[in-house]
């Protein structure tokens, strides 16, 4: 039967939206399925975009011609690049942004993209044919046809709100959750499980005696997200700075017995970096005082996100406890907040694009499988649409591995590893940290997106344009040396040891600037300062980088060695017990993969690989 | 291009035969130069000197040759059937560092053979089992010497290792939090002076390469006539020196070498601690007194009858040094705090106080240190994190991804002896001692 559609995508959270966006880039004629579609975009939580390692995140997502940072650039209102006087490598940009300006791009952005269809509906079913997903079912019967499908769902699996001891059935406050998926997954003899997330009250702007705060302003110059941005435009704000006090968590104390966590009645685990006010008033009882920064949820709107206290204390609890800290004794309250437990899918069920083993046709990405955040729901997106589409066309899928990207080190980690909070991203998760720069992330992927045509004109024409550049100038650095002698003459002091030494080893020495470098040689004052940038970056990581060469090519050997799927690790003789369920369990798809399985044993892999080896030979 | 590896196949003893395998491309030279120049023909045994690269014999071996592709790895191969005590061992792991080999890593002699296809595919079943058994064996004989202040010692860097990376990590990764101070790095900065210091501790350990290669140094000092010279004569089994009883027949310094515990051992007899009746004794006893200075462990032997001798000598000896109490045929039943009662005529007694020596000197010269067979990668493992810890020391400030990324090494190279430090241990560590959550 043929389909309607090359690609449904379910969802039109963050996960969602980059999904359909990229497959439809990929030339998949695709369709979103959300719930409403005024929803699409919405920001459930903290309204701000980035940080470390999830800052990292968005540039690779732009770096592959993804829509995050271009929505987060023309909506942010309070931009900051966190690490500023640390090393490139660990620099994250970050913004708030506005709720409204937010959800608005991503709409229109969605709408004038080409092969993307949107329609509101709720989906209850999944269509299978012959094992194989081919396309959804909405509550009010209609049927849509597919190559394959994405699911997005986010928090809204079997949601449940929990506010002292309400209890309400939702997917996000006033939005009813998902049943029928929930179900449909569950019979698909998915491994699944409960986490859970808190969001705080949303106070009235008005409300607060702002004069009464420490204000935080956002960056001089803000740096914007996409290599496409030249410039942020939107007005950028102030954000408030208060504190939690002794008679705050006096009130947190003695009322913990009706907050929904402590109460028992979660079994989901929540994020620790990620806690609620209660949490951290149990865990950390020695402290007086947490920070709490007020973030105005956007330029003309009258909600404040009170950053660093959610909760779920009953309502009178939050009101009680909120007064108690400076700024807000009059503060009104627009909503309180609440904890949500949902399901997800153990995303070891997952494989390296990020299709369910055992529901080819079916991709899932974001909340869904375990992770936390925006920015991760997006990078998920991004490589499960463009992945979905791949296969629709019957192209080769798009792996990224750990040492290309934070995508890569993000869907290793969850597919090898699983998940026991939900996830988020960190730069120390990265082994490769100095070489997956925010700064180089187009260097790093974007020559991958036009390969495999889903770049845009614009995009390949500025890339190109970049590094033809950067090239040039990377020759000019390379190929202009000094002597010692020479070098002294400039100012710069190095060892007498007849070693000539070109702009990057010169530019390498803490006391050399590019100052000096220009004073040598004038020609390469003319250079951008972009590119100069790139060259200094280039000449301070030089010496870590080329030890690291050597890690990174062992570790490329082993990603090298498949293990095919439905390999039957049942099959090779003198595995453990323990080697063989785990393997089993997480279902590597390469050597490297496995070797990161904890209790996988050298044994265990030389044994997989001899396996492997005879079936080879058997088969020639 | 391959590596050429080398381990120990037997457990380190001090008996017996100990075996040595080599594999891979130097094996051939490697051969040559132990042997200088009498390599045995292809897959034969031949009783063969060993010598270090100075050219100095260390012991006498069977050597075994086989050359590739036909061996055991598919590479060529070497055997060296080495006397099993742990100095010979060392100096023959010393020599084959020195000229280019690398200790085996767990499992590698078969998986070689594997890669190469010297394992026919279908005994490939027996292969997790048989890699299992080489590195569990590895292990066991890693950890068999360990004494619990080796073990608290690796307990105490993967501590310090988790606690220094968290400061350093949850600065980079937390830049925005009320919670974290913004110089937490700062705080790696003791923890880092007292790991690096403890590592080069560990790497000098009191000059031990030194020793097992000059030998352990012992000192017998007591008054004229209190039975050193015996003494001496009954641990080296032959006469070594005069004994008399005319007081102060030892004018100049005798020593023997013996091997006690496995390692050599030397023992000097010295003159004896009284005032000298002529200008050759003197010396005799200034040399004694500085040779007791110098020596690795002193025995002070008396006389049992004597209370003077006893209290002279309490006052010249360490706290870890011996006291025999000599002449027990004598005085039976005569005993000190601590010392040890013998005769050194009858010989009874001796076996104990030989005992305490060959537990001395293992524990000085071995136990502080890895197993031997591990020691060799253990010990390079070490120095490079010790190298890499201090480049971050200077990066702290500066530079915390890079300091970052020297610490990381630093774990990487010490994970055999540390274990794994997984980057959840560390943010373990960082979610516990801060409060993260913006
Ligand atoms: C209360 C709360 C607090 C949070 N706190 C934080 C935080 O502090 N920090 C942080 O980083 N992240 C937080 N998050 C997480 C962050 O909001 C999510 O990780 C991110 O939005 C996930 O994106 P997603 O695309 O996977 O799902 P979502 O953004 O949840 O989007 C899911 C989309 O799918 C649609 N949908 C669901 N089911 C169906 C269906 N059956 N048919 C059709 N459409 C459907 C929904 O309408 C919605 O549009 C929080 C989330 C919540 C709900
Ligand atoms: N009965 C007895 N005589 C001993 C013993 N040890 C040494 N002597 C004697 O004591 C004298 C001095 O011994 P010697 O070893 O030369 O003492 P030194 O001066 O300390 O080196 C010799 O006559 C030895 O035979 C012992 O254990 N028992
Ligand atoms: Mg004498």
């Amino acid at each position: 039967m043929s389909a309607e559609w090359d690609v449904i995508v379910i969802g039109g959270g963050h996960a969602g939206c980059e999904a359909a966006a990229a497959s439809a880039r990929a030339g998949a004629r695709t369709l979103l399925l959300t719930h409403k579609l005024e929803t699409i975009g919405e920001m459930s939580c903290n309204p701000a975009i980035g940080g470390l390692g999830k800052g990292h995140l968005v540039r690779e997502i732009d770096a592959l011609d993804g829509i995050m940072g271009r929505i987060s650039d023309v909506s942010g209102i309070q931009f900051r690049l966190l690490n500023r006087s640390k090393g490139p490598a660990v620099r994250g940009p970050r913004t708030q942004s506005d709720r409204k300006l937010y959800r608005e791009a991503m709409q229109a952005e969605l709408a004038a993209t080409v092969n993307l269809t949107i329609e509101a509906g709720a989906v209850e079913d999944l269509i299978f044919d012959e094992g194989v997903c081919k396309g959804a079912i909405c509550s009010d019967g209609r049927e849509y046809r597919a190559h394959g499908v994405v699911l997005t769902t986010g928090t809204f699996l079997k949601g449940m709100i929990h506010r002292g001891q309400e209890r309400i059935p939702a997917g996000r406050v006033n939005e009813a959750p998902s049943i029928g998926l929930s179900d449909t997954l569950y019979g698909l003899g998915l491994q699944m499980g409960r986490l859970k997330t808190g969001t705080p009250a949303r106070l009235r702007k008005s409300s607060i005696s702002w004069e009464e705060l420490d204000m935080q302003p956002a960056d001089p110059d803000p740096v914007p997200f996409s290599f496409m941005t030249d410039k942020i435009t939107v007005p950028q704000i102030e954000c408030g700075i208060s504190r939690t006090t002794e008679e705050t968590h006096r009130i947190i104390s003695e009322n913990i017995d009706q907050s929904a966590v402590y109460s028992g009645a979660i079994a989901g685990r929540g994020p620790r970096y990620c806690p609620s006010i209660e949490d951290k008033v149990v865990r950390f009882a020695d402290r007086t005082s947490h920070q709490i920064f007020l973030e105005p949820e956007g330029l003309d709107d009258d909600t404040v996100y009170p950053n660093g206290i959610s909760s779920s204390l009953p309502d009178d609890v939050q009101d009680a406890f909120l007064r108690t800290i400076p700024g807000l004794a009059n503060v009104e309250v627009v909503r309180y907040g609440y904890a949500i437990e949902y399901d997800y899918v153990d995303p070891r069920e997952l494989d390296a694009t990020l299709q369910l083993r055992k529901a080819p046709g079916l991709w899932l990405a974001g909340q869904i499988n375990g992770t936390t955040g925006y920015e991760e729901a997006a990078a998920q997106g991004l490589m499960a649409g463009l992945n979905a589409a791949f296969a629709a066309e019957g192209k080769d899928p798009l792996i990224l591995s750990r040492s290309e990207a934070y995508i890569g080190v993000m869907i290793d980690d969850l597919i090898t590893r699983g998940v026991t909070e939900p996830y988020r991203m960190f730069t120390s998760r990265a082994e490769y940290r100095l070489m997956l720069r925010a700064d180089n992330a187009d260097q790093r992927l974007t020559e991958k997106a036009i390969e495999l045509c889903f770049a845009g004109p614009a995009r390949i024409e500025r890339f190109q344009t970049k590094m033809g550049e950067l090239e040039r100038a990377r020759e000019m650095a390379r190929s202009r040396s000094l002597t010692p002698p020479e070098a002294k003459k400039a100012g710069i002091s190095v060892n007498a040891d007849g070693k000539r030494r070109n702009v990057f080893d010169l530019l390498a020495y803490p006391d050399v600037d590019w100052d000096m470098i220009t004073a040598v040689w004038p020609e390469l004052a003319e250079l951008s300062e972009e590119t100069v940038e790139q060259i200094e970056i280039d000449a301070l990581y030089s010496g870590y980088l080329e030890r690291q060469q050597a890690d990174i090519l062992a570790f490329r050997r082993d990603e090298a060695v498949r293990i095919p799927t439905g390999f039957d690790f049942g099959s090779v003789g003198g595995l453990s017990n323990e080697a063989r369920e785990k393997l089993e369990r997480a279902r590597p798809e390469t050597l490297g993969q496995a070797s990161r399985i904890e209790g996988v044993t050298p044994g265990a892999l030389t044994a997989v690989l001899a396996h492997l080896k005879r079936k080879q030979k058997d088969a020639s | 291009m391959e590596t050429t590896i080398y381990a120990l196949s037997t457990a380190p003893g001090r008996a017996g035969v100990a075996i040595i395998r080599i594999s891979g491309p130097k094996a051939g030279d490697v051969l040559d130069v132990m042997t200088a120049g009498r390599r045995p023909a292809a897959r034969g045994a031949a009783l063969r000197r060993l010598q270090n690269t100075e050219g100095e014999v260390f012991d006498e071996a069977l050597v075994l040759w086989f050359p590739g592709p036909a061996s055991f790895t598919g590479e060529d191969c070497a055997e060296l059937q080495v006397h099993g005590g742990l100095a010979v061992i060392e100096t023959a792991f010393e020599t084959l560092e020195t000229l280019g080999c690398v200790p085996a890593e767990a499992g590698e002699f078969t998986r070689r053979a594997f890669e190469n296809d010297r394992i026919d595919l279908t005994e490939a079943e027996g292969l997790a089992d048989l890699i299992e058994a080489e590195t569990e064996g590895q292990r066991r004989q890693a950890l068999a010497q360990m004494t619990g202040a080796l073990r608290g010692l690796y307990e105490e860097w993967r501590e310090s290792l988790i606690s220094i990376l968290a400061s350093v990590e949850g600065e980079i990764d937390f830049p925005d939090e009320g919670d974290v101070p913004d110089a937490l790095s700062h705080r790696a900065f003791e923890p880092l002076v007292i790991l690096i210091a403890s590592m080069q501790e560990h790497l000098d350990d009191g000059r031990r390469g030194e020793r097992i290669r000059t030998g352990f140094t012992i000192a017998l000092i007591g008054a004229p006539n209190a039975g050193k010279s015996s003494l001496l004569n009954k641990l080296a089994g032959r006469d070594a020196a005069i004994v008399t009883d005319i007081p102060g027949t030892t004018r100049d310094i005798i020593e023997v070498r013996v091997t006690m515990g496995g390692y050599p051992v030397i023992i000097s007899d010295t003159a004896g601690l009284r005032e000298a009746v002529d200008a050759v004794e003197a010396e005799g006893v200034k040399r004694a007194l500085d040779r007791a200075v110098q020596a690795d462990l002193r025995i002070g032997v008396v006389d049992a009858r004597s209370d003077e001798e006893l209290a002279d000598l309490q006052g010249r000896l360490h706290d870890d040094d011996l006291l025999v109490l000599n002449k027990l045929d004598l005085a039976p039943g005569a005993s000190a705090d601590g010392a040890y009662p013998l005769s050194a005529k009858s010989g009874e007694g001796i076996s104990d106080l030989e005992a305490r020596i060959e537990a001395i000197v293992q524990e000085r010269l071995s136990a502080r240190e890895l197993p031997a067979l591990s020691r060799a990668r253990h010990r390079k493992n070490v120095e490079t994190a010790s190298e890499a810890l201090g480049r971050a020391l200077s990066q702290l400030a500066a530079a915390p991804e890079l300091a970052g990324e020297d610490i990381r090494l630093a774990i990487r190279s010490l994970e055999s002896l540390t274990g794994r430090v997984d980057v959840e241990d560390v943010l373990d560590r960082v979610f516990s001692q801060f409060c993260i959550g913006k």
